[in-house]
């Protein structure tokens, strides 16, 4: 690995803790960006002609800490001698050398989720200012995520910032009685980073990848730092779960491979391995029944056991649908459970539970919700109806993959009828 | 009797202006409090902060529901006002949240603007 390459690997492990803690230490969001980028830019510096330091978060944590004195001092000037030193010995004694075991330094990270994730914050704000903290993300690479040009996603960055000085939104660890709700917050920003990176909409699919992999990483974070929560745990494997069929759910011209279709093989080991623990710990540690995360993890963890589509355990499927529809009945749950069922008992079972759910009229509108009945319907050998669900489906689609799918189905029914 | 006065004003405008005017407008609300007070008129006041840095709170069947922003509806009226102590946000949002009129309307949770120099 090249030393540049080595750097950027290391920027994006340290930058959120070494701001982290730059923040707490000058109360300074852009005090503290802007100290850790000078840290990295002198690695940048230094690094290739002088050769990297054999504890290179050390050395950063170190530069950041020396730059961060600087700035104190040179703040405090006109102070008194005495009141100087004390500041400065209380900037030196926040940083530790040895940041990997250092509790306090992982304390601050969580701080600062918490922070960014404040729901006096809109979800937004929450988001992008997560990313540009913790993962460290450009200002123009969180822009090209959302489709929004850079200057407003700089105005929404200056913005968030802004609200945190100014109204005093705390820099801390919510107290108990806050904290489940709190980290619903958290958990949900890092479950919207995630989804936004796994979507097969249009955008860079490089930023797209960084996206799902910086979620992952700060679910894990999150996981670690506040254990004995079995949602967290349960987002963590959904995303895992989810993360693992990346590749094989787009073939080669970029086309959808629904689930049943995907070449297992290429499904990621690794991460099956640890979604599969994760979900059997997370449901381990509910208190009562499960959360959404964890049943949608146990849910994802069927398919992922499964060895061939055909083997998949649709009875379990269903009875988890069952219990989540209960407790988060969305759009989409409802569609989900209408397929199990339909895989369970036959498609036509699965039609009656369309058709039940469509009554109120909101699905309507939903795109997928008219493939699913034009799936039902082909599968039926009601080739003309299928047709006329999959067009329904088309005209409100807005993903060229999607719309690529429906296509050629619409080509296969218009064959078969 | 007594009466709250509230004042509107564009932020834009307070933005667009020079600092020569800005240094106007300051000497006549130092000129105009002065006065109030001299007179025994005045109670309170405060400058607020833009309405960026605003807070929404409700609270329905039990919970407190925060967002990012201002009241804006114009359906419901301002109807009153505490100015609090608190030591951060949270604490705000904490309190607004056991007004009762939170159960049925909105509070908005606006921090005051602290200037160094006092302004008369």
């Amino acid at each position: 690995m090249t030393t540049h390459a080595a750097l950027i690997r290391v920027y994006r492990e340290q930058i959120g803790r070494i701001v982290a803690t730059l923040i707490r230490v000058l109360g300074d969001f852009d005090l503290a960006e802007e100290i850790a980028h000078d840290a990295f830019a002198a690695a940048l510096e230094q690094w290739p002609t002088e050769g990297s330091p054999s504890n290179p978060a050390g050395w950063l944590v170190q530069t950041a800490r020396h730059k961060a004195v600087d700035e104190v001092r040179r703040r405090a000037i006109g102070r008194r001698k005495l009141q100087q030193a004390q500041i400065v010995a209380e900037v030196e004694a926040s940083f530790q050398p040895e940041p990997d075991v250092e509790s306090g330094l992982e304390d601050d990270r969580l701080r600062l989720m918490f922070t960014c994730c404040h729901p006096a914050l809109a979800l937004e704000a929450q988001v992008a200012l997560t990313l540009r903290t913790l993962g460290g993300l450009s200002t123009e690479e969180i822009a090209r995520a959302f489709l929004v040009p850079p200057t407003t996603m700089a105005q929404r960055l200056v913005r968030a910032k802004g609200k945190i000085r100014d109204a005093n939104i705390p820099y801390r660890v919510p107290p108990t009685e806050q904290l489940s709700e709190r980290l619903d917050a958290v958990r949900a920003v890092v479950y919207l980073v995630f989804s936004e990176g796994y979507a097969a909409t249009a955008g860079d699919a490089f930023i797209r990848r960084d996206l799902c992999n910086e979620a992952i990483r700060l679910g894990l974070l999150l996981a670690k730092l506040l254990p004995d929560r079995s949602e967290t745990e349960g987002l963590c494997a959904l995303m895992l779960l989810h993360d693992s069929r990346r590749d094989a759910r787009l073939d080669d011209a970029g086309d959808i491979v629904l689930l049943e279709d995907q070449d297992r093989a290429r499904w990621d080991e690794d991460e099956i391995r640890e979604g599969l623990a994760l979900t059997e710990s997370a449901l381990r540690k509910c208190a009562r029944q499960p959360g959404p995360y964890a049943l949608q993890a146990a849910i994802s963890a069927c398919h992922a056991r499964a060895p061939r589509a055909q083997e998949t355990d649709w009875r379990q499927i269903a009875v988890l649908y069952d219990i989540l529809s209960e407790i988060h009945p969305t759009k989409i749950v409802s569609l989900n459970r209408a397929v199990a069922i339909a895989m369970l008992r036959g498609p036509e079972q699965g039609l009656a539970e369309l058709d039940a759910i469509a009554r109120g009229g909101e699905l309507d509108g939903y795109y997928l919700f008219h493939a699913a009945r034009a799936d039902f319907l082909r599968r039926l050998g009601q080739l003309g109806a299928a047709a006329e669900s999959y067009e329904k489906a088309k005209s409100l689609v807005l993903g060229d993959a999607e719309r690529r799918f429906l296509d050629r189905r619409i080509a296969e029914v218009r064959r078969g009828s | 009797m007594q009466y709250l006065l509230l004042i509107y004003d564009e932020e834009k405008k307070w933005a667009a202006m020079s600092e020569a005017e800005t240094g106007q407008m300051f000497q006549e609300y130092g000129g105009f409090t002065q006065a109030i007070k001299a007179s025994g008129h005045h109670r309170a006041g405060e400058a607020l902060q833009p309405i960026s840095t605003a807070t929404t709170v409700r609270v329905r069947e039990g919970k407190t529901l925060t967002t990012d922003g201002p009241f804006a509806e114009t359906r419901e009226q301002l109807g009153g006002f505490y100015l609090i102590e608190a030591k951060d946000l949270d604490e705000a949002i904490a309190i607004a949240a056991r007004i009762p009129s939170a159960k049925m309307g909105s509070i908005e949770v606006r921090p005051i603007q602290v200037y160094d120099e006092p302004m008369g």
